[in-house]
């Protein structure tokens, strides 16, 4: 009856994925009203099903529940596998109970927004594949599983961004996001491989030992639990905006408010935090990777904090506040406090969905209460600044206005050096291949010089948080 | 008498090229090329499908031995060959027909599949030959210059014909020469860096489809497997995996910033074939076992990748990503096919390219972790490429035209034969890789068998093969 459960909890959003793309793929898509459905309906099977996990795990005292759906590789002579799992505990049923609370409200929220939208049925798919995504990565089991997961968050992630797709910026922004996510994927796979490598499976029973989260005690030695928890963290910093990554997410407010809300400001972000929390025993065996996990924690949320203070619009303020958060979160982390942490996080992914939910009709909402209460409300005066622009107070400003630098660093000292020198490659081919054919190449005057290059790349032109919907 | 059926498969296209040979009104051909080459197709896939075994037939005595040997390793390159053409040809509509040789192309899958079947080494240098004449043909008909490719083809030919004439097991100083030219043989076929020039002008010069069709059954590494690998001496094992890592980075970096749609699939492909011969090179079960994984997902996504990109060209015109084109909302399902088959090229979960990317990053790893972080940084690259690529194409602006855009039929039905397999592959691979496992550890059975020039009889002796990965296990 449990693992029939299990099975629903897995199963649902995989079919309101099959669904959605088999009709598209067909050419074939379903009525608006048709999609609601599906969407709720499965949500709130998946919902019901978890809920029912939860009852029974509190009911028989069982705090692990695992559902083997064995093997998708398996090369015997290798002791090689690619094993599929799925883990049922004390971390991973809250995570899900909040996902499908939050992916159903949201997604009815999203329902009547884009209505009328020509994206209505794009926004959706998206929508169903991070479900998929989300389930994947808060059930794994396995590296591999988390990985699939992980993945397919990215993907809906980088695409929601760039949902207003008529518009360059929202596309800008979109590849941006991915390019990050591809960095920080690129750490995961490896952490994933190098654990493959060691055991020749990826299940975190292996690296984390056999105990219920979050008692397991790692069977790793310090430095082998340095090599991984390093790899996992730059993963998770990339995904979770935790510095220097922290310059996707106001970027990532280019989408609708729905995805906004549930990505970015709820489920999305936390993925980095839950990916060092499933791993934590491994925190346990190297001093040294905590303090790193502590001050990387500590320099995001104070960096965040000073952000968000300074922002123009509501968006890309809950969107540093939420970074800040996240800082503490992983700080919590860092320290050992596990189940804070846990607690943590919820709590702020259902605060931070409503803030976001509610900051279109802010203005209103001032207006209504100003109306109700017949006055104008207190009105909070910004940060003192020192008319010395030599002052530590202006240059904190000034670091805060300008996002911490990060994402100009990253241009600066990545990115351009980067397109320069490949840019600086084409042209030696070019002037090659004209040697060796005699002619000029019609394609050459598509690259621009070394000088003009840089500011018509898609991924240093991307203006940081411009436009936000 | 047993039934040449190998041979069969070979000659239906062989036949319908000659069909073909005479002018004839587009359509027409086209249809007649689709005929012929689906035929072979369905053939190829039957005799995979029922695992019918390569006897002695009468073909093979009336030159005196058997020239057709399929093997483990060999078996799904012919329907994935066959595949690769069929649904090219399929997806060739518009003015794309008017411009393109279909006889050239069924002569170019005839000979390609006679090269598949056979390992007569003397049969391969001949095919091979002859493979590289048709592309040139239609360069200078195009009137374009035929001096990048011819400069890089002759000398190919030129390796390739004396490495093969010098190819004598018994004696070591010739065999030592014979693998030095059939390395470099191997190289100006695979495109690795400093030889890939040929291929950035094939992609120029050509029609799309004939570069495609060309370069797609990746016949450097097909080389390398049957003439190269199995007698291979330490400096030529590093010479190859050294160009091939390089040329997969330098690929990857180089497809991230090309404007030229062709130029950016031309380096986003020669990443990834570079990355099959590093897996290649490795001579483990678990690298071979995954190159030969990701050959098959590479024959199958990019191709697929390259087909979207032409029917996208058959409307627009040459593609310019330095512009944005907004077609998302003319051909949507062209759009999702053209993320799904990138991202299945780059290893996305779920897609042919998974397994085969993570055993092939595995046994990099396991190898060097330093050579490991730069197939994860040439992977990484290649995947923010596809991305950027899917953005400038089909979004960022509103594109206006009074023509109808969506898909046709014949398109439809490749695009949707492709799918299924690259998500089949990809939540199903267990078939998949038990068979390119079988077939790594049958090609390092014979590996061990071959004397090698160097003189040394132990291969482990040569190569720095991980201990627990080593093929010692087997």
């Amino acid at each position: 009856m449990i693992d029939f459960l299990g099975y629903l909890v897995i199963g649902c959003p995989i079919l309101t994925l099959l669904v959605l793309s088999l009709t598209g793929l067909f050419q074939q898509p379903l009525p608006s009203i048709a999609v609601d459905r599906l969407t709720k309906t499965n949500v709130a099977i998946g919902l019901l099903a978890s809920i029912g996990i939860l009852i029974w795990m509190l009911w028989t005292g069982n705090r692990i529940r695992v559902l083997d759906l064995g093997n998708m590789v398996d090369i015997n002579e290798e002791h090689l596998h690619f094993h599929l799992e799925f883990i049922f505990d004390r971390l991973s049923v809250p995570m899900v109970l909040m996902s499908f609370v939050l992916i159903g409200v949201i997604g009815s929220f999203a329902n009547i927004y884009l209505q009328a939208d020509s994206g209505y049925h794009r926004f959706f798919l998206c929508f169903s594949v991070f479900l998929v995504g989300l389930i994947f990565a808060f059930l794994a089991g396995t590296i591999e599983t988390l990985f699939v997961g992980w993945e397919l968050v990215g993907l809906s992630s980088a695409l929601l961004i760039a949902y207003f797709h008529e518009r360059p910026a929202p596309v800008q922004n979109g590849l941006r996001v991915w390019a990050v996510y591809r960095v920080a994927d690129a750490a995961f796979l490896a952490a994933a491989i190098a654990m493959h490598h060691q055991y020749g499976q990826g299940e975190f029973a292996k690296m984390t030992g056999s105990g219920v989260w979050p008692e397991g005690v790692s069977t790793l030695d310090p430095w082998t639990s340095f090599l991984f928890g390093m790899l996992l963290l730059i993963a998770a910093a990339g995904k979770s905006g935790l510095i220097p990554f922290s310059g996707w997410l106001p970027r990532a407010m280019e989408g609708p408010t729905p995805s906004s809300a549930v990505f970015y400001g709820a489920l999305s972000i936390h993925l980095g935090a839950y990916l060092l929390l499933r791993v934590s025993p491994i925190f346990a065996e190297s001093i040294m990777l905590r303090v790193i996990v502590v001050l990387l924690g500590a320099s995001t949320a104070i960096v965040a904090a000073a952000i968000s203070r300074v922002q123009t619009d509501v968006k890309s303020a809950l969107a540093y506040s939420s970074v800040c958060q996240v800082g503490i979160i992983v700080m919590e982390i860092g320290f050992g406090w596990w189940y804070l942490a846990l607690i943590h996080m919820i709590g702020h992914a259902f605060l931070r969905s409503l803030q976001l939910l509610r900051a279109p009709t802010l203005l209103r909402d001032y207006r209504s209460l100003e109306n109700a209460i017949g006055g104008r409300l207190a009105h909070q005066p910004g940060p003192e600044i020192s008319a010395d622009a030599h002052s530590l107070s202006s240059r904190w400003y000034r670091f805060a206005l300008e996002r911490g630098y990060m994402d100009s660093m990253i241009d600066l000292y990545v990115v351009r050096p980067f397109c320069n020198l490949f840019h600086y490659f084409t042209r030696l081919e070019d002037r090659w291949m004209q040697f060796l054919s005699g002619e000029t190449p019609v394609i050459c005057e598509h690259y621009p010089t070394r000088e003009s290059n840089s500011a018509s790349d898609p991924v240093i032109a991307a203006s940081p948080g411009a436009n936000p919907q | 008498m047993n039934v040449p059926w190998y041979e069969l498969v070979s000659l239906i296209p062989l036949i319908g090229a000659l069909l073909l040979w005479r002018p004839m009104e587009t359509g027409r051909a086209r249809f007649i090329c689709i005929v012929f080459a689906g035929i072979t197709f369905i053939l190829a896939l039957s005799l995979e499908l029922l695992a019918v075994p390569a006897n002695t037939t009468w073909i093979g005595l009336l030159f005196n031995q058997d020239l057709v040997h399929i093997d483990e390793f060999s078996r799904p390159l012919l329907p994935l060959t066959a595949l690769i053409y069929f649904t090219t040809l399929l997806a060739t509509v518009g003015h794309k027909a008017k411009n393109f040789s279909f006889s050239g192309a069924l002569f170019g899958e005839s000979l390609t599949l006679l090269t598949f079947s056979t390992d007569v080494l003397w049969l391969m240098v001949v095919l091979q030959c002859l493979s590289v004449i048709p592309i040139w043909f239609e360069l200078r008909s195009r009137g374009r210059s035929t001096r990048v490719y011819a400069i890089h083809q002759v000398l190919f030919v030129f390796c390739l014909v004396l490495g093969g004439w010098l190819h004598t097991p018994n004696s070591v100083p010739s065999m030592s020469l014979s693998v030095s030219l059939l390395t470099i043989a191997v190289l100006i076929r695979s495109g690795a860096f400093p030889f890939h020039v040929w291929r950035i002008d094939l992609f120029e010069k050509a029609t799309f489809g004939s570069a495609i069709l060309f370069v797609s059954p990746m016949m450097g590494a097909y080389i390398c497997l049957r003439w190269v690998l199995p007698s291979e001496p330490d400096w030529a094992l590093h010479a190859i995996s050294i160009l091939s890592l390089a040329t997969a980075v330098y690929a990857a970096g180089m497809a991230l910033v090309q404007n030229d749609g062709r130029r950016f699939y031309c380096y986003l492909f020669l990443s990834h074939s570079s990355l099959v011969l590093v897996g290649l090179e490795l001579a483990t079960p678990i690298g071979i076992a995954g190159a030969l994984s990701m050959w098959v997902s590479v024959g199958v996504a990019l191709t697929s990748f390259g087909i979207t990109m032409r029917c996208i060209e058959a409307r627009i015109g040459r593609i310019d990503l330095g512009n944005y084109y907004g077609l998302y909302n003319h051909m949507p399902t062209m759009a999702a096919f053209f993320l799904l088959t990138g991202l299945a090229s780059v290893g996305f979960p779920c897609t042919i390219g998974f397994v085969a990317g993570e055993l092939l990053t595995e046994s990099v790893i396991a190898y060097s972790p330093w050579i490991g972080c730069l197939v994860v940084l040439a992977t990484t690259l290649n995947g923010i490429a596809v991305m950027r690529a899917y953005f400038r194409v089909f979004t960022g602006t509103k594109h206006v035209t009074s023509i109808p855009m969506r898909s046709q039929p014949e398109e439809r039905f490749a695009i949707i034969v492709m799918t299924l397999i690259i998500l089949g592959g990809g939540l199903y691979p267990q078939p998949g890789v038990e068979s390119r496992y079988r077939a790594a550890v049958h090609l390092l059975e014979n590996y061990h068998r071959t004397p090698h020039p160097s003189g040394h009889s132990d291969p482990q002796a040569q190569h720095s093969i991980p201990v627990d990965r080593s093929a010692s296990e087997l």
